[in-house]
């Protein structure tokens, strides 16, 4: 077969059929994969939430959205079989990375202590500011923000004043990690049923 | 399989491999490569881009008038390239986190096209797919050594498995300059072993 010549009926017929195929089978991998995207999407945000929050008998699948002016948090409240309030999980997030924006699950008992922590997205560089994935929850010296509620411990980086110790050489990554944290307990206090949760303030 | 097709299939994994010996593709080269799996993924994922695109492009020559073929091509691979990110994204969410941007950007990976415009344009489908096969293959062997080598000496594993402790790891293997170094030392390995045989 020799080749189309070069014009211009041959090059719209061929140029829009070819893109009317991908078309169609670009549609068809969708409506396959669609599912599936879903389902995966909605597991993991399902797992951060029950990896963070204390012993719970089922939590609120419907989030409440705190906007704190610059984006929106939102918060999981749990509950225990009697329907008293346990804790709560917060999805939070700070664009001040090193490489842009991270974003955390956070989990707080009643009294309003850390109970651990997720981190759902970050581009930080791996060996240095990826290291938040484990390093607030490890037990070394000043490293772990576990346990330790943001009414009374001052969670941020020992550098500005704070009581954690922040990721060797990833200062700015600790700091937008402590940030949102902290915005995250914020949410948290504007709807937990915790009566002494005090307004910290976001620095 | 006779001696012609053998060496299409050799043509990408040793005489022309794209890393090696074409150095082309460098962006996902150097980005992608700070562990083996993630480097052999992203491999995987253009060798099935540039085995469908060759074959593809390889049945549609005719069809195709010169004048449009460029964009022709691009539309193909596209295709292949929005498929693969779909079905990662379904089945494989992890990995197509951790390879984040670098899946779209195989559209303008330059060894897909070159392949489609360099071999498939001029071919039979059976052995543009041979070709696509032999490329992919090369690509994915390049970036899986480049990734075993970084994760090894920067992180102290292999394919997670601990062999020394983190802290003696070389972080600079992990970063930008430690995929150069690496990169620059494999494929002066990799010639000089093709001069000798």
């Amino acid at each position: 077969m020799k080749k189309l010549e070069s014009n211009f009926k041959n090059m719209v017929l061929v140029l829009s059929s070819i893109t009317l195929f991908a078309a169609l089978a670009l549609g068809s991998v969708y409506t396959l994969t669609k599912d599936p995207i879903a389902v995966s999407k909605m597991a993991k945000q399902q797992n951060a939430i029950k990896d963070v929050l204390p012993p719970f008998d089922h939590f609120d699948l419907k989030a409440i959205e705190v906007n704190d002016g610059v984006e929106i948090l939102k918060v999981y409240k749990a509950y225990d079989k009697r329907n008293v309030f346990v804790g709560a999980a917060v999805e939070s997030s700070s664009n001040n990375g090193f490489s842009g924006k991270i974003s955390l699950m956070v989990g707080f008992d009643k009294a309003g202590a850390i109970v651990n922590y997720s981190v759902l997205e970050q581009k930080e560089t791996p060996g240095l500011g990826a290291k938040m994935l484990n390093w607030f929850k490890t037990n070394n010296k000043n490293q772990s923000i576990l346990g330790k509620n943001p009414a009374t411990a001052n969670l941020s980086v020992s550098k500005d004043g704070g009581e954690i110790d922040a990721i060797t050489a990833a200062t700015i990554s600790s700091r937008a990690f402590l940030f949102a944290v902290r915005n995250a307990y914020a949410a948290y206090c504007q709807n937990s049923d915790n009566q002494r949760c005090d307004s910290i303030k976001v620095k | 399989m006779n001696n012609s097709k053998l060496k299409i299939i050799l043509n990408g994994l040793v005489t022309e491999n794209p890393t090696f010996v074409l150095i082309l593709g460098m962006c996902p080269t150097l980005a992608t490569t700070s562990s083996a799996i993630n480097g052999m993924s992203m491999g995987l994922a253009t060798l099935f881009v540039l085995v469908g695109s060759n074959m593809a492009i390889a049945l549609l020559k005719n069809v195709i008038p010169d004048k449009v073929r460029i964009p022709a091509y691009v539309v193909v691979i596209a295709t292949f390239v929005s498929i693969v990110e779909m079905t990662m994204q379904a089945y494989l969410p992890a990995l197509y986190e951790s390879l984040g941007i670098f899946i779209p950007l195989i559209v303008v990976n330059c060894i897909v096209l070159g392949r489609a415009e360099a071999f498939a344009a001029k071919n039979t489908v059976f052995d543009s797919f041979l070709d696509g096969l032999g490329i992919g293959l090369g690509f994915t062997f390049a970036l899986t050594l480049l990734g075993a080598i970084r994760e090894l000496l920067g992180t102290g594993k292999t394919l997670g498995m601990i062999v020394f402790p983190e802290h003696y790891g070389m972080l600079i293997f992990v970063l930008a300059p430690g995929a150069f170094i690496a990169l620059g030392y494999l494929i002066a390995a990799f010639n000089r072993l093709k001069k000798t045989n």
